[in-house]
């Protein structure tokens, strides 16, 4: 695995970690793209706060600046490293071993039990 | 971090390859230990799907049918959008044992990088029209 694969992941995993952080990234979410000052009014965090984190996000790729009206600068949520992150929690959350253990659980079954109603699922899948 | 790009699996079950294949690679069989419903067109290029009574579904694309020893299909990634279009590889891989199989699986590509294609074509060109336009207004501003 690329190494800067595991910094994107690391660095998205890092800005969740902070309630503040995912609270400024679930408002870019919601409303789209917001100065630090419109943030402020919405959000119950200092002007000055939330600059702060927004400046650590916009370097690890989590938002892009741009600029805005009355020549402030307005940040965009950027989705693609969050979908870094996702795919390593998809791998964790791949449950091969529960979904082999039906598989053989249910070839016991229909050899002992050939013409049986449909088989108790041992598990959902999701 | 270490993060894993491909999940292996190893497992003997006491059945014989041809009833593991069929579990793998029927409808039937599909919708007894995996899904709750399922269909399979059961060639490379074919389609098959699963769904779950909890409303679950997963589209698959069956890529490799060698019986009764490999079976591949790619799938949606779990957890991403419906229409994201990256998938993750699975591989079955059946070897007989005595009388039973030694069942492998292999998922593979959940390292894949987002396409940021996009993105840098993108990116590339607002940066070349930022620069031809530079380039118009010396050349106008020399005029």
């Amino acid at each position: 695995m690329p190494a800067d694969v595991e910094a994107i992941a690391e660095r998205v995993f890092t800005a969740l970690a902070d309630p503040t952080r995912r609270a400024i990234l679930a408002a870019l979410a919601a409303g789209g793209p917001a100065t630090a000052t419109d943030l402020a009014d919405r959000l119950p965090v200092t002007r000055q706060a939330i600059a702060k984190h927004l400046a650590l996000m916009a370097e690890a790729g989590l938002v892009t600046a741009e600029p805005g009206e009355r020549r402030r600068v307005r940040y965009r949520l950027r989705s693609a490293p969050m979908q870094v992150a996702q795919q390593f929690l998809a791998a964790l959350a791949r449950d091969w071993d529960r979904s082999l253990e039906a598989l053989a659980e249910h070839l016991d079954q229909s050899v002992r039990k050939p013409t049986t109603t449909p088989l108790q699922k041992a598990r959902k899948h999701v | 971090m270490g993060f894993p790009d491909r999940i292996e699996r190893t497992v003997e079950i006491a059945h014989p390859p041809s009833e593991v294949w069929a579990a793998l690679t029927t409808a039937e069989g599909l919708a007894a230990w995996f899904g709750n419903e399922a269909s399979v067109d059961l060639r490379p290029g074919g389609s098959a799907w699963m769904t779950w009574t909890n409303g679950h579904t997963v589209d698959m694309r069956v890529e490799r049918v060698e019986e009764p020893t490999v079976f591949g299909f790619t799938w949606q990634i779990y957890g991403l959008p419906k229409d994201d279009p990256r998938r993750t590889y699975v591989e079955f891989t059946l070897e007989p044992v005595g009388a039973g199989t030694r069942l492998t699986v292999v998922e593979s590509g959940f390292a894949q990088l987002p396409t940021d294609a996009h993105r840098t074509a993108y990116d590339g060109n607002t940066k070349g029209w930022a620069s031809e336009l530079g380039e118009l207004v010396s050349y106008l501003d020399a005029g």
